[in-house]
């Protein structure tokens, strides 16, 4: 159907290690002001149509806010007065009769008012993407082009510039076979959603926006590539690769090594339907719960009745499987209605997590009190953002003294992994987020796709904190678990195994590749394969390091 | 003119759905309405950008200032920045 026929590849970061072949569909750009806009001829006339452009607008955000609940729906009757706020429609009437196009205007306003949040950073600074949204609304309508968005009709790949939690949710799953960004980070909002829905995905796509729509394209997030009219051998290898995944799906025994070193193989989830779905995919429990997915909608802190229900249906769910349960971490990219402090510059690096006990003690307390009513020996409970081994004791306390049995820490903050074997000493064991320890052991915005690069988990430095964190549980014969990204790459994951870790948690999608991948190898060859990647001084090189040393069936099948 | 002075009581400050909740409050009542925070100019109170603008935060002294008339509605959005706005539901 395209006059393109030449193959191209363009490369990116993948996310996950799924492939997939596919239309391309492009989320459909916000059409621009007109550099040379013509001033109106007749201003009154002009000051109308947009104001009769934003009053649509408003209305038509209105109405979706009405049909919408919680957290979105408050997101759109935000954005719906923004399009009706008479502040804005004065500014453009301004710019209009000062001779601008009512397009131009209508930017020019936005701009300012967006500068205007910009510079008060923190939580306005997000609303910003809202504010431009009704810009691109009210421009496509002055310009007669259609709104911005994506409609499928068929199994496509979906491209976009990037994609913002509202276009995500907007898309229809079922039709979705890959997501393709220009932007974006791997460890950003669409590559987590991408990976919790096992959608294979790539972000920072170098060229996207020159494939022409409709071109089919081979998207292949373990090799980071995508491949615009595949030729067919590719798209037969791509099917058998999509086989032989299906096919590790098979073996669902506990993870161990190939001589019998237990490994647990564990998945994150959000909510208690996702305990459902991790049994599911024969995962021997979760190594990580995200408690704030429960609390997101709300604009104030559940009450602990409404939270011991949904502690005990995980808990039921599992069936006697293990659960560990991260208390709550709100804060930096995880704004909770109720905890958010507006007043930050660097929230990355503030009242988040364990933290907020300083400043709302009763909500960790809460929490705790409900996980208390509900835990059995299954049911285990970690702190989130604990850099000293004072706040681990204090953790402990506060959570042993609510009648859980087994409570750690997670160790996300370097000074917790340089620390490990005092920290381990107040608690009974630990787990390390690596995206998080990354970040902070980078220095690196985990929003920021441009340095995508220093927060590769492959960074020496970061291998190196997982090494000491690792070693403190051997010593004093506590596990030491993973829950973070890492976990679900199945090279690093032997890597992982080498340098000493217990449990591995990850969406459950990324388990059969992983099972298998362990399971292949010793307890020796993980050593050596994990000393490898530590004895190099670049990320890619770390991994190259790695790959030499992996069983070569196991690179095979898994595409590596 | 009738005149009101307050602090605000949302923990989290005027963000974004508070600040929705206090506009359209002033914009429906069809008075003319301004609010300023102490030493700063007065903005229009109907103005959702404008508001959020101003970064209102938890213990920051406002000043309300109405048209003739306007007493009842001043009383009301006093109220409501006195209140604990997050738990208010949409």
């Amino acid at each position: 159907m395209s006059a393109l026929t030449e193959s191209l590849i363009l490369d990116g970061v993948g996310v996950g290690r799924g492939c997939a072949v596919a239309p391309v569909a492009f989320v459909r750009l916000a059409p621009e002001a007109p550099a040379d806009e013509p001033s109106p001829a007749d201003p009154d006339a002009a000051v109308a149509a947009t104001q009769e452009a934003f009053s649509q607008v408003s209305a038509s955000l209105q109405a979706r806010a009405d049909s919408a609940e919680g957290n979105l729906a408050e997101v759109l009757q935000a954005t719906a007065l923004m399009a009706g706020d008479a502040s804005l429609h004065a500014d453009v009437e301004k710019r209009i009769r000062e001779g601008a196009g009512p397009a131009t205007a209508v930017t020019a306003a936005v701009a300012a008012f967006a500068a205007m949040f910009e510079a008060a950073g923190g939580y306005l600074a997000e609303r910003v993407t809202d504010l431009n949204s009704v810009r691109d609304r009210v421009v496509a309508r002055l310009l007669g082009a259609e709104e911005p968005g994506l409609a499928l009709t068929e199994r496509s790949i979906v491209a976009a510039l990037d994609l913002s939690p509202a276009d995500t949710a907007a898309l229809d799953l079922d039709l979705v076979a890959g997501i393709v960004t220009e932007l974006g980070g791997p460890t950003g909002h669409t590559a987590i959603i991408a990976g919790q829905l096992g959608i294979p995905c790539l972000v920072r796509v170098a060229g996207l926006s020159d494939v022409p729509a409709g071109t089919e394209v081979a998207v292949d997030a373990a090799a980071g590539r995508v491949i615009t009219a595949p030729p067919a051998d590719l798209k037969e290898e791509f099917a058998r690769r999509a086989e032989r995944e299906a096919a590790l799906a098979g073996d669902t025994e506990p993870g161990a090594t190939r001589d019998g070193r237990a490994v647990q193989l564990l998945a994150n989830i959000g909510t208690p339907a996702d305990a459902v779905r991790a049994v599911a995919a024969h995962a021997e429990g979760v190594g990580l719960f995200r408690t704030e997915v429960l609390f997101l909608d709300a604009t104030e802190a559940p009450s602990e009745e409404a939270q011991s229900a949904a502690y005990r249906d995980a808990v039921e769910a599992l069936g006697g499987r293990k659960l560990v349960v991260r208390t709550l971490d709100a804060g930096a990219d995880k704004p909770l209605a109720f905890a958010t402090q507006p007043d930050e510059e660097n929230p990355a690096l503030g009242v988040r997590g364990f933290r907020l006990t300083r400043i709302l003690p009763e909500l960790v307390q809460t929490q705790l009190d409900a996980l208390g009513t509900v835990a059995d020996e299954s049911v285990w409970a970690m702190a989130p953002m604990i850099a000293t081994p004072a706040e681990a004791r204090d953790f402990a306390s506060r959570a042993r003294e609510a009648g859980i049995g087994t409570v750690g820490v997670m160790v996300e903050v370097p000074a917790a992994a340089l620390r490990a074997e005092a920290i381990l000493r107040e608690v009974d064991f630990v787990s390390l987020g690596t995206n998080d320890l990354a970040q902070y052991t980078m220095a690196t915005d985990r929003l920021r796709g441009e340095l995508a690069d220093l927060l590769d988990l492959w960074q020496p430095a970061v291998l190196e904190l997982v090494r000491s964190t690792a070693q403190a549980g051997r010593r004093l014969d506590k596990p030491v678990g993973v829950c973070g990204e890492s976990a679900s790459d199945p090279l690093m994951a032997l890597v992982l195994v080498g340098l000493g870790i217990t449990s591995l948690s990850m969406s459950p999608g990324a388990l059969p590749a992983v099972r298998f991948a362990v399971r292949q190898h010793t307890v020796a060859q993980c050593e050596a394969i994990a000393l490898a990647a530590l004895s190099q001084d670049e990320a890619g090189a770390a991994r190259e390091a790695a790959l030499a040393l992996v069983n070569a069936d196991v690179r095979d099948a898994l595409g590596l | 003119m009738p005149q009101r002075q307050t602090t605000i009581a949302n923990l989290t400050g005027l963000h974004a759905r508070p600040a929705a909740l206090f506009a359209k409050k002033a914009a429906a009542s069809g008075h003319a309405i301004t609010i300023a925070r102490a030493g700063e100019a007065p903005i229009d109170a109907s103005s959702i950008l404008m508001i959020m603008g101003l970064g209102l935060s938890h213990g920051d002294d406002v000043t309300l200032v109405g048209d003739d008339g306007s007493d009842q509605i001043l009383d009301e959005l006093v109220e409501m920045l006195e209140s604990d706005l997050d738990s208010v539901p949409a």
